[in-house]
């Protein structure tokens, strides 16, 4: 559970086009930490390495580290596919499975990972929803489509799907930016909680909600269109909004652009 | 209708943009292209309305006629002898043993090339880099250039000779079915007609599908694999169920395309008189080829007697046709899309 993610020389490509150039940066185990930045800059990019879901898109290829504790996920002999069962990963847009029922959604992981006597999946189902603070609401359909839910619940399901498989960090694309304020807060709620247990790493575009659910920072920036991404810095949260290093953080978390 | 049209929309296009005129544009009834459009839409609708009542009216009225004068049950019986060529002049006729036969090869039909097809469709949607698979896509579609005649021809000619060992196959494994039991001839049989027709419904599911994967949605299938799915589990998890509705009504299409293919199975069965049960062996008959083989030789009772057995044809068209929507409507109720 919970484990430390080191990155040093990381640069992906899209085709014949960088998307990020030399990225390094360490994610503490237990920590949330936020990628912030204007359009573009390539932290969604960043993110997507880091279970090598970017890999899936044909043409597009990586180069660098990242480890995982002591294990190179892009070293020799090292299965995307079994990388992307220990890092869960949650997206912009909550996307259930839509032919399943909310069960059936929990459960879909479960099943890839062999898990198949029903005393067992159900207990990982209960527990999955309660972790995502869903069982209350949806413990009496259990059996209802997954689509029936309000957007904020399907995302709240979409959580308790990633984490049914106990992964050792989550993923999270912009997980608010398709719901309502409320429902928003529920999810920031859970990433307080999901913390105690997870290391997780969150994509977002609204700089109060990093300020609001982070421990760390990191700014990623680019240079102009078609230029590659960067790392600018990556900091104790309190400290990249009171007073960061760089001017360019500075100018973007005052809002003077992005 | 024109009228709910606002007038600004019903300006033409492609024209170029003039001065704001001088008229109310509020008050404007739409104009005499507008109204003419309207107008001729409307009456190329009525026409083709028209038609298909009056062909209706002109089979239906010549079917009737036939099954009155049938001496025995027109759904039931397995003799099709409306002229009376060996009854003294007295009609016997029924489309039981034909419409079995359609079902039949029709079935064979869609069980061998269904999955074939869309087996095809998601290797080119998902497993091959998109240029190549867009070029087996144009191969696929040829086969739906070929003419039906053609693959007549071919099934008669090279497919039929090559079917008696695989038929025989069959037969050692499965022929404790009467279904499977031949009476130790094989070829020109309702399987090899079989054969065919899944050939040729091939192009048409592939299409279909490979549509329809094609437009799966990105987000389900990055669900997938940021659950640590392989390529099939992906496929199985997002790819299948999205396209499960569009697929069925893909394969059940094809499937009344087989119940209507004509030529290519009168070529390639030898038919026989009566209800063939065993597939394997030569015999069996198609409502459709019995129609094209026995209408230049029928006089007025045995032409009319081939147009009723069209309109059951018809009919089992529309109730395939039927079920799928209700297979289609009830999957996507059940996805709560």
């Amino acid at each position: 559970m919970a484990k430390r993610i080191d990155v040093s020389g990381l640069s992906a490509y899209y085709g014949s086009v960088r998307a990020i150039e030399d990225i390094s940066l360490t994610v503490e185990p237990r920590t949330v930490t936020a990628f912030i930045g204007p359009s573009g800059c390539g932290k969604s990019t960043v993110l997507r390495t880091l279970n090598r879901m970017h890999e899936v898109i044909p043409g597009t290829r990586v180069e660098g580290k990242v480890m995982l504790d002591d294990v190179d996920l892009y070293g020799a002999g090292i299965d995307p596919v079994a990388v992307r069962r220990t890092i869960g990963m949650v997206f912009q847009r909550p996307n259930p499975f839509p032919t399943m029922s909310i069960y059936e959604n929990v459960a879909a992981g479960l099943r890839l990972n062999g898990v198949r006597g029903k005393s067992d999946t159900d207990g990982i189902v209960e527990q999955s929803l309660r972790g995502a603070n869903l069982w209350n609401e949806v413990k009496d359909r259990l059996n209802k489509p997954g689509m029936g839910l309000s957007g904020g619940q399907q995302q709240r399901l979409c959580i308790a799907r990633a984490i049914a498989v106990s992964p050792d960090v989550l993923l999270m694309d912009e997980p608010c930016s398709a719901l309502d304020p409320i429902s928003t807060l529920a999810i920031e709620d859970l990433i307080a909680q999901l913390k105690n247990e997870y290391t997780i790493v969150i994509v977002t575009h609204n700089m109060q909600q990093a300020a609001r659910v982070s421990d760390r920072t990191a700014f990623f920036n680019i240079e102009g269109t078609g230029k590659p991404g960067k790392l600018i810095e990556i900091d104790d949260t309190p400290r990249i909004f009171a007073n960061p290093s760089q001017r360019a953080t500075e100018d973007y978390i005052t809002g003077r652009f992005g | 209708m024109s009228s709910d049209t606002p007038p600004v929309l019903a300006e033409p296009e492609g024209q170029a943009p003039e001065p704001v005129r001088a008229r109310s544009a509020l008050t404007e009834k739409a104009g005499l292209g507008d109204r003419a459009f309207a107008g001729s839409a409307r009456a190329a609708a009525v026409f083709i309305l028209v038609i298909m009542a009056a062909i209706a009216g002109f089979l239906i009225y010549q079917a009737v006629n036939a099954i009155s004068q049938d001496k025995v049950n027109f759904l039931t019986s397995f003799a099709w002898d409306p002229d009376g060529n060996n009854t003294n002049g007295v009609p016997t006729f029924g489309i039981a043993a034909i419409a079995w036969g359609t079902l039949v090869t029709s079935v064979v039909g869609v069980l061998l090339g269904a999955p074939v097809a869309i087996g095809v469709a998601l290797f080119i949607t998902q497993y091959v880099p998109r240029k190549l698979g867009s070029f087996f896509g144009y191969i696929v579609d040829l086969l739906a250039a070929v003419p039906s005649v053609v693959y007549g021809l071919w099934g008669l000619l090279v497919l039929d000779r090559h079917m008696s060992g695989v038929s025989k196959l069959i037969e050692d494994v499965l022929g404790w079915i009467p279904m499977f039991k031949t009476n130790g001839t094989y070829g020109s049989s309702m399987f090899t007609a079989g054969v065919v027709l899944a050939i040729m419904i091939l192009p048409i599911v592939a299409a279909i599908s490979r549509e329809i994967y094609k437009q799966t949605p990105r987000e389900q299938i990055e669900a997938a694999y940021a659950l640590g799915a392989t390529k099939w589990e992906m496929i199985r998890l997002a790819v299948l169920p999205y396209g499960r509705s569009g697929v069925t009504s893909a394969v059940i299409l094809g499937f009344g395309r087989a119940l209507g293919e004509t030529i290519a199975v009168a070529m390639v069965l030898t038919t026989v008189p009566g209800l063939v049960t065993r597939i394997l062996q030569p015999g069996g008959n198609t409502i459709a080829a019995n129609i094209a083989v026995q209408f230049g030789e029928a006089f007025t009772t045995g032409r009319q007697a081939l147009i009723a057995s069209g309109l059951v044809l018809f009919l089992m068209t529309l109730i395939v046709n039927y079920v799928a929507r209700l297979v289609i409507r009830r999957s996507t109720n059940k996805a709560g899309a």
